[in-house]
């Protein structure tokens, strides 16, 4: 089975992307997954069965996203495995812009919009810089120049990984995409394997249910902003 | 250069001259936060100044940035240096929807102007779709591409798929938040343009020549009218975009004098494809190509019989783009003149 980690932040697109993926690759009916981590809610999963893709959803609630993906990669892979599918996808959004799902060897994407501000591209961080493939959507509706300068944005950050366009509405660049996938590595288990960045650190009282805002109740991992020489 | 190269370079160059031949630099270390640097000592050396634990927030080490700057300066490097050039693309047919062959062999040149018909849902994003990821036999027409009439080894390839083609359409709008000024220097330097400042102002110029009513350096992109803005795109895509294939799909008679347009992108070696159903662009063209269920059905050229056509519909749109003139002066229009 290939696995595929898809990251990016919400409303990016990375469903549609997905869903122009699986249309591309025309895999046979039922042969290919997805495990959609969200925090709260989620919608997507009545777009997967739409389409007949068989789909899971976990909330990671109160606790890190990120923290939460790594938990449940293993198990996902279990599924996929059982299940018999050819490829496993895992959509997650990267909710504090930080959260980099990706594992070493594992094919990684991450979907960002061309709508998103044209430095973006410049302070997502892991999630963008650690990717294999960036994925940029919604470029049918700006002007090539902002499409350039984006896609200049990323290479910035991230000068090794493959730029992709996809418009998420006709899957123009879907191809591209498949063909990067097509490529991708088999895997039969995850044990062992490494993330590819670490998880944001947080073991501190508010982690543990603190609301109160003040000094004497913050313990354990904390970081305090300079304000010197500011009149505070 | 090779990365190997770019590292010894950078081990051995102070900062301060590497940036200078590459002011995108500048940008790396802004992307890391790291705001002083002693850019008179080498790169390896400055990062000793670092403090490593903010380094550690991107999760890199001091090696994994040296390593990383030369990563970058071999990307843009080389997109200076080469960028993607194209003389011509050949298209070896495949087959349509009914999977009968389509025209075997096409072929499109710098300068050439070609014009796509057929109605939605014919196949027209396709054929786009198999230039732009340079199908080799492996898209559902079963097309291939060539370039320059060879095809491409699996390194060209990759470094190409993507970036052949520049698009236009009407649905596109500006969403920066920039004046001209800003946007086109921010287009320009992403380029890693030589010459910036005279191709920006000669892209200026000419978006000005093309829009009805001129505009300044200092508005916003996103404050431009209508015509304005198609004006600016077709001047950018022309002077500054990267990609050598421009599909123009629909340009809508927003003011802009749209043979100009089109006349521009040719003259400046783009093979350009409009997708149209506008007879003043597709007869303009050198040929056209029709597209049927899913494949190139004919290929025509544009006949001398079309080309006095042409001239016709070119009266016409003289008289309409006249009266359109006097209706924004607020003038009156009078019959005979329409006669004439």
């Amino acid at each position: 089975m290939k696995l595929i980690t898809v990251a990016g932040p919400p409303s990016s697109g990375k469903t549609s992307v997905i869903l122009k993926l699986a249309e591309a690759l025309s895999i046979e009916n039922g042969k290919m997954g997805v495990v959609k981590f969200d925090c709260l809610t989620s919608f997507d999963h009545f777009r997967y069965e739409e389409k007949g893709i068989p789909v899971k959803t976990g909330f990671s609630g109160k606790l890190c996203p990120d923290h939460f993906f790594v938990s449940n990669i293993e198990g996902s892979v279990n599924w996929g495995l059982h299940s018999g599918f050819q490829l496993l996808i895992t959509e997650s959004a990267g909710l504090c812009n930080r959260c980099s799902p990706y594992i070493r060897g594992v094919l990684s994407v991450c979907v960002i919009d061309n709508l998103s501000g044209i430095n973006t591209p410049r302070k997502i961080g892991p999630m963008m810089k650690m990717a294999d493939v960036v994925a940029v959507t919604k470029g049918d509706i700006v002007s090539q120049a902002e499409r350039e300068v984006f896609a200049f944005n990323i290479r910035q950050v991230n000068p090794s990984a493959k730029i992709i366009f996809i418009n998420g509405i006709t899957g123009q660049g879907a191809t591209i995409l498949a063909k990067q996938v097509q490529d991708a590595a088999e895997i039969t288990s995850l044990r062992d394997s490494r993330l590819r960045f670490t998880t944001p650190a947080a073991v501190c009282s508010y982690c543990t249910g603190e609301t109160r805002i003040g000094e004497e109740y913050q313990m354990g991992t904390m970081k305090k902003m300079e304000f010197k020489g500011d009149r505070v | 250069m090779s990365f190997e190269a770019y590292m010894s370079w950078v081990l051995t160059t102070p900062l301060n001259q590497i940036m200078d031949r590459y002011p995108v630099c500048h940008d790396f270390f802004q992307n890391l936060r790291i705001g002083e640097l002693h850019t008179e000592l080498t790169l390896e050396n400055a990062l000793s100044h670092v403090d490593s634990e903010l380094l550690q927030e991107f999760g890199m080490e001091k090696h994994d940035i040296l390593r990383e700057f030369c990563e970058f300066l071999t990307a843009f490097g080389r997109e200076a240096e080469q960028g993607v050039r194209v003389r011509t693309v050949t298209i070896l047919g495949g087959t349509d929807k009914a999977g009968d062959s389509e025209v075997k062999e096409w072929s499109i040149s710098v300068g050439e102007i070609i014009s796509v018909v057929g109605p939605t849902g014919s196949g027209k994003s396709r054929l786009l779709a198999d230039i732009e990821c340079l199908a080799n036999g492996d898209t559902p027409t079963g097309r291939k591409i060539l370039i320059d009439g060879r095809a491409l080894s699996d390194e060209e390839r990759f470094y190409m798929e993507g970036r052949l083609v520049a698009q236009l359409s009407q649905n596109m709008n500006f969403v920066m938040d920039l004046t001209v000024r800003e946007f086109l220097e921010m287009h320009a330097r992403s380029r890693m343009s030589q010459n910036m400042e005279h191709t920006v102002k000669r892209c200026y110029e000419q978006a000005n020549e093309l829009a009805g009513e001129r505009f300044g350096w200092d508005v916003k992109v996103t404050q431009l009218s209508g015509g304005q803005s198609r004006a600016l795109m077709i001047a950018d895509t022309a002077y500054m975009s990267a990609s050598p294939i421009v599909l123009i799909d629909e340009i809508e008679n927003a003011g802009i004098d749209r043979r100009k347009a089109i006349d521009i992108l040719a003259r400046k070696e783009k093979i350009v494809l409009i997708s149209t159903h506008d007879p003043l662009l597709a007869l303009r063209a050198d040929k056209r190509i029709v597209i049927k269920n899913g494949g190139v059905n004919r290929m025509i050229d544009t006949s001398s019989e079309e080309k006095l056509c042409l001239e016709e519909v070119e009266k016409l749109d003289a008289v309409l783009y006249w009266m359109r003139e006097k209706l924004r002066r607020g003038e009156e229009l009078k019959r005979e003149l329409l006669v004439k």
